[in-house]
């Protein structure tokens, strides 16, 4: 970790994407059209849970106009056996999901797909195929999941980890323990322990681009995909998984992307568009309608959580216990193990245990949605360390100081903690003004934790220096927050040139190396080291080409403010050279000049934060209004400020969403009654007060610039946050979310 | 089934940005499938066709309206201004200074509809208070900022106007 001053780092000039987006000019996943372009559309099941008896296209294909139908049969048998799966991903379920092939596993499932000319003749079309279905009791809920006599998504589905492995099928996916320690024996010393029960409902992500793609299939097998993903070479690799080809064979170029939050690290449409096209011969385009982003993609996990904590009368923890179910849709994956993992994380305790279930239901395959899993996890925790607190007569701001985490201590998923700033979010929280702001009738304050790890994984930089001393910054991550300008501030900084003079571009899958996908708020870490150790080694060859200038050794020449100065005893004889000047010459001194660097980013650091919230409920409405919000976050260090406070309020925003209103609701038959924005409502700007942020900087010192990840962490502590204000102001402990006025309202009733 | 599923065409005449524009379209066409398909005008964006993201928002004749619940043929001969409009003679509108200066844009997917709703805002209202700002941007759902940058913004434009 370098100590001298930084010049770029920590600044906050305007993103260089910036000008096209507020032109209208930057090219989103649904802006490009191709010569000869068909318009791709995806029948959907009505049912949420049906066996496909028969499929019959031949009227829809008979219709003028339409020249691709595919169904499940167009595509190669769904991945099996070695290779088929990979870390959470399940190859053969994703084929699956991705076009339906013996069942329909939830209302909005693709069955079958058309392209046609126009998008009315592909909509004519799709109603002109003819499906018969044997319809099956859907599985809506954990409850009706779990029950003896429950239906069955999956016949073949056993529940791993179970002892014994029950003989017959059932929902659950996956059953995990973990822990240390004896928590009978903890429990047993306790002086106070609370042990309560919490339920989330569905929630999607919510961005607001609706998931658009463009395939091309060009003669000799290969294809060309342009769409908005959080990563091209996700796509390219689990297209080519799902349609059993080489990845080489597969483009993926990323368009500008309209939010995802997690919710576009999978693929749905672009392997049907691949196959349209390739059976049309024409270009594909596929547009999603937000019926469809609601009905078929997303959302997380609804989950039902039991936490049980013993604290001393002094406040410390004795002893944890949850047992955690989250609904993982349609296929096995819900982000219960990221929920099991985070959920007693911010605590120091000797004994607990955890245990968790992945359950299927008829419900859309979840999908990652920022810090998954880890928000419904502190809810439970947080709820239950506030009642302690209140239990306690403690404040809970120091019911957590007795027990955070520090450097050393062991989290209760494993590992030690390295250096953090989690005590530094609560000081900084006990000191602030809100902390101590008077409080109105009918209002209420709350705080609550959050703890995501963050993640490193493999990216690719490239760092090219352009004969007229600007450079250019290649990444493979599609940038959602406005990582191009961080990496350019860090690229700025290594070389010495103004921000403005770098131009950070995101890259297609052929034109820089294998990155990993823009998630787990891995990219100004992991991908910023690579452009870090790229503008290293430009910095390493503009130093040798001064030598070569100067004729002295590579070890009297060093690297200072964008110069190369002569050094030990040269300094008289040689002025220094700038980036522009060596870059002027470089033809003469060995030709162009470029870094690249590739790596797996190790030590991501964790991300801890403290949240503020006052509410106030409106007893004749049960409205809850959100009146200040203060979120505090270790970020380790700012490389653009603006975007990490952007990152912490939207995240904030977003817990508040999912705290107070938004949720997935189903009728008896499985079918979404809300998939749109009206019904499913997201917060607006006269929903939300101002957003404070603080910012803590405890660098990591795995990263040059003691950089940690910082988008998913303030999506955790808002969901306890405003319960527990809405407990201040009303006596009402909320433990099921959302926190909706019908549900204030019963609740102050009784 | 009918093998011609498409309706008649009819030649719709609109001026965008200052620009005539004609094209076929078929009565139901939506504006905003109109701007973008026919105009070639990708800056307004589709985040719901339900009318409530406000990311579609166009000015018809100066009135803010979405353009994914106006059908193309209801505004024939009318005046309508888009996003790549704003900007003159490649100097950027206030409002889209403000929004770049003040990181009032995360994605910027939202950022057009923004644009023309607070372009509309401080023509009726040149210095509105934070809650006038909040009531009048209730059409327009941002999932990224949590609206601070785009309070900010809105600010910082007003204030570039006046002067
Ligand atoms: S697209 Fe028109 S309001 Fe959302
Ligand atoms: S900036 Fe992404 S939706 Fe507003």
């Amino acid at each position: 970790m370098s100590e001298k001053k930084l010049k770029y780092v920590g600044t906050r000039p305007i993103r260089h994407d910036g000008v096209d987006k507020v032109l209208g000019k930057a090219n989103f996943g649904a802006d490009l059209n191709l010569p000869g372009m068909l318009h791709g559309k995806i029948l959907r099941s009505p049912h949420a849970h049906a066996k496909i008896i028969s499929i019959n296209t031949a009227k829809a294909e008979a219709l003028d106009g339409v020249l691709a139908v595919i169904t499940g049969d167009d595509f190669p048998p769904p991945p099996s056996g070695k290779g088929s799966v990979e870390g959470p991903q399940d190859f053969g379920d994703m084929a699956r999901n991705v076009m339906a092939r013996e069942k329909a596993l939830y209302t909005g499932h693709a069955i079958a797909a058309v392209a046609a000319t126009t998008t009315r003749i592909a909509e004519i079309a799709l109603k002109a195929i003819e499906v018969e279905y044997e319809v099956l009791e859907p599985v809506m809920t954990l409850e009706r999941a779990l029950a003896p006599d429950a239906p069955i998504l999956h016949e073949e589905m056993r529940a791993k980890g179970e002892e014994p492995l029950p003989e017959g099928p059932t929902n659950v996916a996956t059953r995990t323990v973990m822990g240390f320690g004896d928590v009978d024996e903890g429990f047993s010393s306790a002086d106070v322990v609370v042990e309560r029960e919490f339920t989330t409902e569905t929630v999607h992500q919510g961005y607001i681009e609706p998931h658009a793609v463009v395939a091309r299939s060009i003669s000799d097998g290969r294809a060309e995909v342009y769409c908005c993903t959080q990563g091209q070479f996700m796509v390219r690799k689990y297209c080519s998984k799902v349609l059993d080809m080489d990845p080489t064979q597969i483009k993926v170029t990323a368009s500008e992307i309209g939010g995802g939050f997690g919710g576009k690290t999978v693929v749905y449409a672009e392997p049907v568009s691949i196959v349209l096209a390739r059976k049309s011969g024409r270009p594909v385009k596929i547009v999603m309608s937000r019926e469809e982003v609601f009905i078929a993609t997303g959302p997380t996990s609804g989950s039902h959580i039991r936490v049980k904590i013993g604290v001393k009368n002094d406040g410390t923890i004795t002893a944890a216990d949850a047992t955690l179910n989250y609904e993982a849709g349609a296929f096995k994956g819900s982000p219960v193990m990221a929920g099991m993992m985070t959920i007693f994380s911010p605590y120091r305790m000797d004994h607990v245990r955890i245990e968790g279930f992945d359950v299927v239901v008829n419900k859309p395959k979840v999908a990652a949605y920022r810090a998954p899993g880890a928000p419904m996890a502190a809810f439970a925790t947080e709820g239950v360390m506030d009642e302690l607190a209140s239990q306690l007569g403690m404040d809970p701001v120091d019911l957590r100081l007795v027990n955070a985490v520090k450097e050393g201590d062991t989290a209760a998923y494993g590992p030690k903690f390295k250096v953090h700033g989690f005590i530094d979010t609560l000081q900084a929280v006990k000191n602030h003004p809100h902390y101590k702001a008077p409080l109105g009738p009918n209002q209420g304050r709350g705080i609550a934790c959050g703890f995501w790890f963050n993640a490193g994984m493999q990216s690719s930089a490239n760092v090219i220096l352009n004969e007229d001393g600007n450079a250019t910054v290649v990444t493979g991550n599609p940038d959602i927050g406005g990582s191009r300008t961080s990496m350019a501030l860090m690229a700025a900084e290594e070389l010495g040139i103004p921000v403005d003079k770098i131009r950070p571009v995101v890259a297609d899958t052929e034109s820089v190396g294998y990155s990993d996908l823009t998630g787990g708020s891995r990219v100004t870490f992991a991908t910023g080291m690579a452009v870090v150790e790229a503008a290293k080694d430009v910095v390493r060859q503009l130093r040798e080409r001064a030598a070569q200038t100067w004729d002295v050794s590579v070890d009297d020449v060093e690297w200072r403010d964008g110069h190369a100065v002569a050094m030990n005893g040269h300094a008289d004889d040689h002025e220094p050279l700038s980036v522009a000047a060596l870059a002027g010459s470089a033809a003469k001194t060995g030709g162009p000049i470029s870094g690249r660097a590739s790596l797996n980013a190790r030590g991501p650091g964790p991300g801890f934060a403290t949240h503020i919230c006052d509410v106030e409920v409106d007893k004749e409405t049960g409205r809850v209004s959100v009146l200040r919000y203060t979120a505090v976050q270790d970020v380790g260090r700012a490389i653009h400020p603006s975007y990490v406070e952007g990152q912490m309020q939207g995240g904030a925003v977003q817990g508040i969403g999912w705290a107070l209103n938004e949720a997935y609701m189903y009728d008896e038959k499985g079918k979404l009654q809300n998939p749109s924005f009206l019904d499913y409502r997201m917060p607006v700007a006269s929903d939300m007060p101002m957003i404070d942020t603080v910012i803590v900087e405890v660098p990591n010192p795995t990263h040059p610039y003691g950089v940690r990840g910082v988008g998913e962490t303030p999506i955790v502590p808002p969901l306890p946050a405003v319960a527990h204000a809405v407990n201040q102001a009303t006596g009402v402990r909320f433990r099921s979310l959302p926190i909706s006025p019908p549900r204030v309202l019963a609740a102050l009733d009784d | 089934m009918s093998t011609k599923p498409v309706e008649g065409l009819q030649a719709i005449s609109v001026t965008v940005n200052g620009e005539d524009y004609t094209a076929l379209a078929e009565p139901r066409m939506l504006l905003s499938d109109f701007l973008r398909h026919e105009c070639g005008l990708t800056g307004t964006h589709v985040g719901c066709e339900q009318g409530v993201c406000g990311a579609c928002t166009v000015r018809v004749d100066g009135a803010i309206v979405r353009s994914c619940l106006t059908f193309a043929i209801s505004v024939a001969g009318s005046k309508i201004d888009t996003v790549e409009g704003m900007a003159k003679a490649n100097e950027l509108h206030p409002v889209q200074a403000a929004f770049q200066e003040e990181h009032g844009l995360q994605c910027g997917f939202c950022t057009p509809g923004f644009l023309l709703t607070v372009q509309d805002l401080l023509e009726k209202i040149p210095s509105p208070t934070d809650q006038e700002i909040r009531e009048h941007l209730s059409g327009n759902v941002c999932r990224c900022t949590g609206y601070q940058g785009i309070m900010a913004a809105v600010r910082s434009a007003a204030q570039k106007m006046q002067t």
